[in-house]
């Protein structure tokens, strides 16, 4: 397997404060993997970095085959590299049906006059209702999204990322406020996703990592700390006390 | 494909078909092609509302739905104006020049005929020469191209500044003013070009047409519900579509929106440039059904209330922006003319000429603390309690 994104030596600081300190983190085409870490390690902020919403002081940040840097693009042509990005908090377009909120994420040229002619093809409409399968929401699709529930909103998110065709998925938090049923629906969905995908799930509940059945990152005051399976890192002394905050 | 989108907007064809029946009615009842009930200035009233219907159509598409707050749309619409009034000017200006000095012994040399034109066009400013900036006044067909050209490439270079460097919010409305105000600031210098806080004035003859107004003021109201019909059903299309999401998408987070791979700048710039030139085309039909534009008209405030109008009627519906500018427009025209009975309250008079303006400022705040969503979204509940 060969590397698909490559972050290395990556630095920034918020007003004098080292948010992402020297870190450096790789993942390869089709792989999953369980980012963990305290509240403030750094966690949302290296995927700020990744898809171009935070520009690091220093470090590189490689992408694909060709090896070409993530930081001279902005957050439209990162996403349109293929990374896909679901954020900590579930941010759905809720004034638009959950259809329409699929039909912005399918894979489809983005420019200007391509979106103006747009109009859905019948395939178009079957991925739709098979991606809308998938998340478990083929029932709400002429629904607002605004009146989803919590957890239906977070499967809305997923779902349009698996419609944007990302290589690469960065999942913040995707199971907070889910309810047990919702959380293994959902720890199925990202397995499933990182078959044809590479796929960075960032996760406090330990079960839910548990579940995903991957290696793990654990980062501490923006650096990673240890890595490996989930029970060596839980066993690791340093994990250990960051956590028991010793 | 035209037939699935009227049929899953059946709001357009309902407006088409008011429209219609208003314009019917309108030149039934007309002086020039009915039966003569409505006055001649009453017509030019009623084309004017409808050009301001028609900005206020371009409003709600970078306001309402692509949540742009300029307030500079009128700006864009009053160069709409000045680009279709220096060729009408000219022009007849060149007809009665040459006219006049047809009936010398030696016919008058092109130079001549020129320097006349000139000194009738620019005494007013103490000048004759020619300002650059008229160089096409004498065609027609380039001056209705510079209607779209000037304000499109004006909106573009602005909008491209602005929205590369993620100028959003109230920042940008103040931005929008700031263009508005030096333009107004240009045109009321007497070297301008453009005859200073003059004008350009007489737009309301076409050169060489013998017909009467009553005539003339018919073919403008016609047109102005022509551009009105096809600008509403134009922008009911862009916004039925993906691309109505995606902006829609940006009005409310657009964060999201760039993250999904779409570029923000380019669809903002896209419905910015688009909307002013619609704003433009507007202004081009509604000046010469004033007769007259000077820089009065593109003051900062002017763009203010095109956004109150849209927010009164409703923004994010097409249609409440129609209501909005066509209601509160005929009823200034009604108090600011003087036909409204003053209130005397016996230690005070209220004199709605003065008083129009708090009256208009208070039902702005109304609506926004009470209906936010405007005449428009009364529609809303109307549908909510059929439906239920
Ligand atoms: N834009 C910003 N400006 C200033 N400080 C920031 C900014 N973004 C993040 N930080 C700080 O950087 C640190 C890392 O934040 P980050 O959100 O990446 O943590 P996290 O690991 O995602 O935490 P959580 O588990 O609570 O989501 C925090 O101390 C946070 O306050
Ligand atoms: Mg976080």
């Amino acid at each position: 397997m060969s590397t698909l994104l490559e972050v290395s030596g990556v630095s920034v600081s918020f007003d004098g404060f080292k948010a992402i300190n020297n870190l450096s983190f790789q993942i390869a085409d089709a792989e999953l993997r369980a980012v963990i870490g305290p509240n403030g390690a750094g966690k949302t902020t290296f995927m700020d970095i990744v898809t171009g919403k935070t520009r690091p002081d220093e470090g590189r940040v490689i992408w694909g085959e060709r090896s070409v840097s993530l930081l001279r693009m902005n957050e439209a042509q990162i996403a349109r590299e293929g990374i896909g990005r679901k954020f900590q908090k579930p941010t759905v377009f809720e004034n638009q049906t959950v259809r329409e909120n699929f039909l912005m994420a399918l894979k489809k040229d983005r420019g200007v006059l391509s979106v103006l002619l747009f109009r859905p093809s019948k395939a178009d409409h079957e991925q739709v209702d098979a991606l809308a399968e998938q998340v478990g929401m083929l029932a709400e699709l002429d629904r607002l999204a605004g009146e989803l529930s919590h957890g239906q909103k977070q499967w809305l998110e997923i779902g349009m990322l698996l419609a944007q065709e990302p290589r690469l998925l960065l999942v913040d938090e995707p199971a907070a406020g889910m309810t047990p049923e919702e959380r293994e629906h959902t720890s199925e969905l990202l397995v499933q996703a990182a078959k044809t995908r590479a796929v960075v799930v960032v996760e406090h509940d330990m079960e839910f990592v548990r579940r995903l059945g991957c290696k793990v990152t654990v980062l501490h005051e923006g650096a990673v700390l240890a890595e490996g399976s989930l029970d060596h890192v839980t066993s690791n002394s340093d994990v250990i006390d960051v956590y028991l905050g010793r | 494909m035209r037939t699935s989108f009227i049929a899953k907007k059946p709001s357009v064809l309902v407006f088409l078909l008011a429209l219609a029946a208003f314009t019917i009615a309108v030149t039934i009842l007309s002086e020039g092609f009915g039966i003569g009930v409505i006055s001649t200035s009453f017509i030019k009233t009623l084309g004017k509302t409808l050009c301001l219907c028609l900005i206020a159509v371009a409003m709600d598409l970078v306001w309402g739905f692509t949540g742009i707050l300029s307030l500079g749309h009128f700006a864009f619409f009053g160069l709409g104006g000045y680009m279709i009034g220096m060729w009408l000017m000219y022009e007849r200006t060149r007809l009665i020049v040459s006219e006049a000095l047809m009936q010398g012994q030696i016919p008058p040399t092109d130079a001549e005929v020129i320097e006349g034109i000139g000194n009738q066009i620019f005494g007013v400013v103490g000048s004759s020469e020619f300002p650059i900036v008229w160089a096409f006044a004498d065609s027609l067909g380039l001056q209705l191209l510079l209607v779209v050209l000037v304000p499109g490439i004006l909106a573009l270079i602005f909008g491209w500044l602005a929205f590369r460097s993620r100028v959003t919010g109230v920042y940008l409305s103040i931005l929008t003013q700031a263009m508005t105000l030096a333009l107004a600031l240009y045109l009321f210098q007497n070297d301008s070009g453009l005859r200073g806080n003059n004008g350009l004035s007489g737009l309301q003859n076409l050169p060489g047409v013998e017909t009467p107004q009553s005539i003339v003021s018919m073919w403008f109201f016609l047109a102005s519900a022509l551009a009105l019909a096809l600008g509403y059903t134009l922008a009911a299309w862009i916004v039925s579509g993906k691309f109505g999401s995606v902006i829609r998408g940006i009005r409310d987070n657009e964060t999201r929106v760039r993250f999904l791979g779409y570029s923000v700048e380019g669809f903002k710039l896209a419905v910015f440039t688009f909307t002013a030139c619609i704003a433009a085309i507007a202004g081009a039909l509604y000046y010469p059904q004033a007769g007259i534009i000077n820089p009065a008209e593109v003051v900062p405030i002017a763009s203010i209330y095109l956004a109150v109008w849209v927010a009164i009627g409703g923004r994010g519906r097409l249609y409440g922006a129609v209501i909005g500018a066509g209601f509160v427009s005929l009823i200034s025209t009604w108090f600011t003319g003087g036909q409204a009975p003053d209130i005397n309250l016996g230690f005070y008079t209220i004199k709605w000429v003065d008083w129009w303006l708090v009256l208009l400022g208070l039902s702005f705040v109304a609506v926004t603390l009470f209906a936010p969503k405007g005449i428009g979204g009364l529609f809303d509940r109307l549908k909510k309690e059929g439906g239920a």
